[in-house]
């Protein structure tokens, strides 16, 4: 459980665009390292090749390392299927599967991987749904559509989906963009929950909640137009918040541009 | 005494917004006019035809033999038997058909939407798609006809007009299919992908659900879309008047090869027998296009 990220001089491409070039950054174990930066800056897109969700893509492909506990999970012999097994993934906007039950979403990893015991599956789904902060809200209809919960609790399904088959990084695309204050406070509070368990990785363009939720941040920005993104520096959240080495950083986080 | 603003007494003012104009109102009317005579222009050829359908069959479909007997040993001009050869063959040309041509046209389909990235090949097949789509249905007869009994050299039977259908119902399933695949958000997938499910279980667990009430309604519609297909029936199999089980041998008769046939009876009975007929052909076509209507809002994703 909970492994850490070493990622080595890694550019992504789609097709012959350079969207990211040359990322170098390592993700302690049981820690939240937040991405934050301009649209279009690639943050997203490192993200997704951290769980090789970025070559489903047609054209996009990978250059560079990136090492989970030492193991690349770029190299020849790697199932991408088992990658994403590993490290677990939220996106953006809330996205159940629409034909399942809420306990059916929870256990869909599981269940399509072929595990049958309705036992066992029961206990995941409690665990994880106990673990996303919605097994309160949701324990009496279980077996209604994942589709007529709110926003925020979808998300939360969403997440509690990615913890039931038990990853060791959890990948979060901009997980509150989409939800109101209070959702995203639940969410958030999520968060540093999870932190005790797995190893996060969250995209944000909410700079408070990476000074909340964050104890690493890394700040990427683009050069220019049709230029690569750039990681430009990566600190301790409290230190890109009160001390940032670079100017760029300082004028991201005090509003002067992005 | 000077008024205020919050006296009610105060003189009157222009209000602040005008009346629609009259010649908004006059444009308004015209418009509203022509869309309600090009819906009667639409509705009237399809009540009439209605009309004069069910009003010269419905006695037909009344008598007692109609859907349980055939025409075996009746006279043209005798008001006896029924459609019950022709109803079967309908049913049956169209299932075998449907049975053939759905798997291929559900799997071409998921082809080009999950695998087929628009390259060459894929770009190849939906033209190709696009091409058949187009085929009049005697070519299509003439087509099995040519393979099926000339160059095969297997006799005309329902099997080869089941296969003619299948040239003219593949397109359509495709077609429909691909739509509703592509309309399931990729985010779905991706969802399923970052669980670890690998793709093939993805597209069999996750898209090919959410997509199937659309699925299942394309594929009613072009069903009923098969059953009134006369060209193929008329080239393929010859007309018989009693009840055929064997697809693969002998004639067989379907309701558009009935009406056809008893066309060309001149006798009041075989009058008869052509609406009767036409009106079962209608019914029938309407109970699939119901049953599609069923199974989508039963199958349709729930909410709540």
């Amino acid at each position: 459980m909970a492994k850490r990220f070493d990622i080595k001089d890694l550019n992504i491409y789609y097709g012959k665009f350079h969207a990211v070039n040359s990322v170098n950054l390592a993700v302690p174990p049981r820690n939240v390292t937040a991405f934050i930066g301009p649209s279009g800056c690639g943050k997203s897109t490192v993200l997704r090749s951290l769980n090789r969700m970025h070559e489903v893509i047609p054209g996009a492909r990978v250059e560079g390392k990136v090492l989970l506990d030492g193991e690349d999970i770029y190299a020849s012999n790697v199932d991408p299927v088992e990658v994403r097994r590993t490290i677990g993934m939220v996106f953006q906007r809330p996205n159940p599967f629409p034909t399942m039950s809420i306990k059916d979403n929870v256990v869909a990893g599981l269940k399509l991987a072929g595990m049958k015991n309705k036992r066992e599956l029961d206990e995941v789904a409690e665990r994880s749904l106990r673990g996303a902060n919605l097994w309160n809200e949701v324990k009496d209809r279980l077996d209604r559509p994942g589709g007529g919960l709110s926003g925020g609790q979808q998300q939360r399904l969403c997440i509690a989906r990615a913890i039931a088959v038990q990853p060791d990084v959890l990948l979060m695309d901009e997980p509150c963009s989409a939800l109101d204050p209070i959702s995203t406070l639940a969410i958030e509070d999520l968060i540093t929950e999870l932190k005790k368990d797995f190893t996060i990785v969250i995209v944000t363009h909410n700079m408070q909640q990476a000074a909340r939720v964050s104890d690493q941040t890394a700040f990427f920005n683009l050069l220019g137009v049709g230029q690569p993104g750039q990681l430009i520096e990566v600190d301790d959240t409290e230190k890109i918040f009160s001390n940032p080495s670079q100017k760029a950083t300082e004028d991201y986080i005090s509003g002067r541009f992005g | 005494m000077t008024a205020t603003l919050t006296d009610p007494n105060r003189p009157a003012q222009t209000p602040a917004f005008q009346k629609i104009s009259p010649g908004r109102q006059f444009k308004n009317y015209l418009a509203m006019s022509l869309m309600g005579l090009a819906f009667l222009v639409a509705v009237i050829p399809l009540v009439w035809l209605l009309f004069t359908v069910i009003s010269k069959g419905y006695s037909a479909l009344l008598s007692g033999d109609w859907w349980g007997k055939s025409l075996k040993g009746v006279l043209p001009e005798q008001f006896a038997g029924g459609v019950y050869h022709a109803l079967y063959g309908s049913i049956v040309q169209a299932l075998v058909c449907a049975v053939i041509a759905v798997p291929i046209g559900i799997l071409a389909a998921v082809y080009l939407v999950e695998y087929g990235n628009n390259g060459r090949f894929a770009r190849i097949t939906t033209f190709m798609v696009d091409i058949l789509s187009g085929v009049p249905s005697i070519v299509a007869a003439l087509f099995v006809f040519a393979l099926w009994v000339t160059t095969f050299g297997f006799e005309t039977s329902a099997f080869a007009v089941s296969l003619a259908l299948v040239l003219l119902m593949l397109p359509v399933v495709v077609r429909s299919t691909e739509e509703m695949l592509r309309l399931v958000p990729d985010e779905l997938r991706e969802a399923s992908y970052a669980l670890g499910v690998p793709k093939w279980k993805t597209i069999v667990k996750i898209v090919l659900p959410t997509a199937l009430s659309g699925i299942v309604t394309g594929v009613m519609l072009s069903i009923a879309r098969v059953m009134g297909e006369t060209a193929p029936v008329l080239v393929l199999v010859g007309y018989s008047r009693s009840i055929n089980f064997d697809i693969f041998s002998g004639n067989m008769a379907s309701l558009p090869l009935l009406i056809y046939n008893e066309l060309l009876n001149p006798e009041e009975a075989g009058q008869l027998r052509v609406w009767g007929a036409a009106l079962t052909l209608i019914l029938l076509i309407m109970f699939f296009n119901l049953v599609a209507t069923v199974i989508s809002r039963f199958s349709a994703i729930k909410t709540k």
